[in-house]
């Protein structure tokens, strides 16, 4: 049944203490057999399974998830939304997805909590300037709402930073309106209910051990659970993409590295955009709870350990501290890593491989919350179609060969 | 933070060193005949295991000598440094803590970094 939301349901509810509130999807035990199998449960795999079941019409399908929904990168993030990216490609990527958030809190009847108050790019030299110029007027010729601000302009907006007295003066930034924030377990929870009411398994505490083929075709997945046949697998397993490939003997071009955040004790509202600077590496929002939530680097090595080098976050606080003086004395609550799976070229894989049945939902790097849903919709149709869409026909794996590469660099935010 | 052994200083603070990823990659020979996907992967990819990993680092605020690396990737933990020119160790010499592909350690992980 559709599970539906509103002021009558909350009211109902809170009468009987919040006791009854019907499960937001099932638990079930895995079947022998799917036509599609999408391995991680993340925002990315469950919006997966949610438009393959939706625009698809297939029904067979199960999600597997080793932890619990949304406990990886989704839960790890700093929820950034926006989609001011430089190349043609990304752009229309990043843009659909964008336009999908637009409007996923009353598609899913979920509240995804998406906030589009506005993201902010930093300049501290003249190099920024040029570039971010650069970006802000190729965002405009795609139809991407940015333009550029000047200092004074930003004074007025953020009136706590600190624009001059510091070792790279702020000298201007772009900004896109349209961007803003969500909340990052609503949209896994958004997207699990609704597939499952749809009928796909989402199965959790399930890790896939190995992709088995054979002759060059899918034949299933070996998972805590047993041996799960499949027609079709998407991976969609963020770091640990890369060792499930392998298992499949596949090699993909992906390191995967800590990416860490934290954020601090909860204050009055000061800050209502999204701050980001990749030059002195910090950003930051703050959530409604009142949470600074700021976003550090990526250690320079490889690491599956989901916790990242001390001294990186001494980085990003000292640069946080010197663009926002007011902040010096605050307290951070949580401190927290998590595994990315970074390209050569900065942006992601959809993609299909030399096995037949077997697709790729990768690379995302430090930037792939913003891209859930739009990426969640391309993969469906790449997986239901055995061929890319349009828009995603770009991040393909057969770029490594050909050298036509995305290289966006310079539009994720977090120099890696 | 990591303390990394380098085979010239000894023990020092992680801040010293720069990682350089993996280690021991040849080149492919014959440039002129391998295909562009050969030449493709020689250039964009590397290994990414969960678990023992052969890198390379250099102690660039210290001797600057480049040197490889034996760790592992689940835990951080480093289990041996040894100069460019040494014989890279096998890996069996060393256990591995992960007992699955994606699995994680039972120390080492998340901030369980000491037995509880």
């Amino acid at each position: 049944m559709k599970k539906k939301y509103s002021i009558f349901s909350l009211a109902k509810n809170a009468l009987s203490g919040h006791k009854d509130w019907p499960k937001m999807w099932r638990s079930p035990e895995p079947r022998e057999f799917y036509d599609v199998i999408i391995i991680g449960g993340g925002g990315h795999g469950l919006g997966t399974a949610y438009y393959l079941a939706k625009e698809h019409g297939l029904k067979n399908i199960a999600v597997i998830e080793k932890g619990w929904l949304g406990g990886g990168n989704t839960g790890r993030n700093t929820t950034i939304i926006r989609s001011n990216y430089l190349w043609d490609d990304s752009a229309h990527l990043y843009e659909h997805s964008l336009k999908l958030w637009e409007n996923l809190s009353s598609e899913l009847n979920y509240n995804v909590m998406f906030s589009q108050r506005g993201v902010m790019n930093l300049a501290h030299n003249e190099h920024d300037i040029k570039e971010i110029k650069r970006r802000v007027s190729a965002n405009n010729l795609n139809g991407i709402d940015s333009f550029w601000l000047s200092k004074e302009e930003i004074q007025k907006k953020v009136p706590i930073m600190n624009t001059d007295n510091l070792r790279y003066p702020v000298l201007g930034a772009s900004y896109q309106p349209r961007g803003g924030v969500a909340r990052h377990d609503a949209i896994a929870w958004g997207f699990a209910m609704r597939a499952d009411e749809m009928g796909v398994d989402i199965i959790q505490n399930c890790e896939a051990h190995q992709i088995r083929t054979k002759n060059g075709t899918i034949e299933g997945v070996e998972t805590s659970k047993g041996f799960l046949r499949a027609n079709k697998i998407g991976v969609v397993a963020s770091g640990h993409t890369g060792v499930l490939a392998e298992s499949a003997g596949i090699r993909l071009p992906l390191q995967s590295k800590p990416l860490q955040a934290l954020v601090s004790e909860p204050i009055k509202p000061i800050i209502d955009t999204v701050v980001m600077s990749s030059a002195v590496h910090a950003y930051v929002s703050q959530s409604d709870k009142g949470e600074l939530v700021i976003g550090a680097g990526t250690d320079s090595y490889n690491s599956f350990t989901q916790r990242g080098g001390f001294n990186i976050i001494e980085d990003t606080i000292r640069a946080m501290v010197e663009l926002y003086p007011v902040f010096g004395k605050m307290k951070m609550l949580r401190q927290w890593g998590g595994i990315v799976d970074i390209c050569p070229d900065a942006s992601p894989i959809i993609s299909k491989c030399d096995i037949e049945g077997l697709f790729f939902n990768c690379g995302w790097g430090t930037g792939g919350f913003k891209a859930t849903p739009g990426s969640a919709n391309v993969f469906a149709h790449t997986i239901a179609k055995n061929e890319p869409h349009q828009i995603n026909s770009a991040f393909n794996l057969d770029r490594f060969a050909s050298g036509r590469l995305v290289d966006e660099h310079g539009a994720a935010a977090v120099a890696h | 933070m990591l303390i990394i052994n380098c085979p010239y200083c000894g023990p020092r603070d992680q801040s010293e060193f720069s990682n350089g990823g993996e280690a021991h990659v040849k080149r492919p020979d014959g440039s002129k005949e391998i295909g562009d996907r050969e030449w493709g992967e020689y250039v964009f990819i590397r290994a990414n295991p969960k678990g023992l990993f052969y890198e390379r680092w250099v102690h660039t605020h210290g001797c600057r000598k480049w040197f490889n690396c034996v760790r592992d990737t689940s835990t951080d933990e480093i289990l041996v440094t040894y100069k460019l020119y040494e014989k890279k160790p096998n890996l069996n010499n060393f256990k591995s803590v992960v007992k699955t592909p994606s699995g994680e350690p039972e120390v080492g992980s998340g901030n369980f970094t000491v037995e509880k």
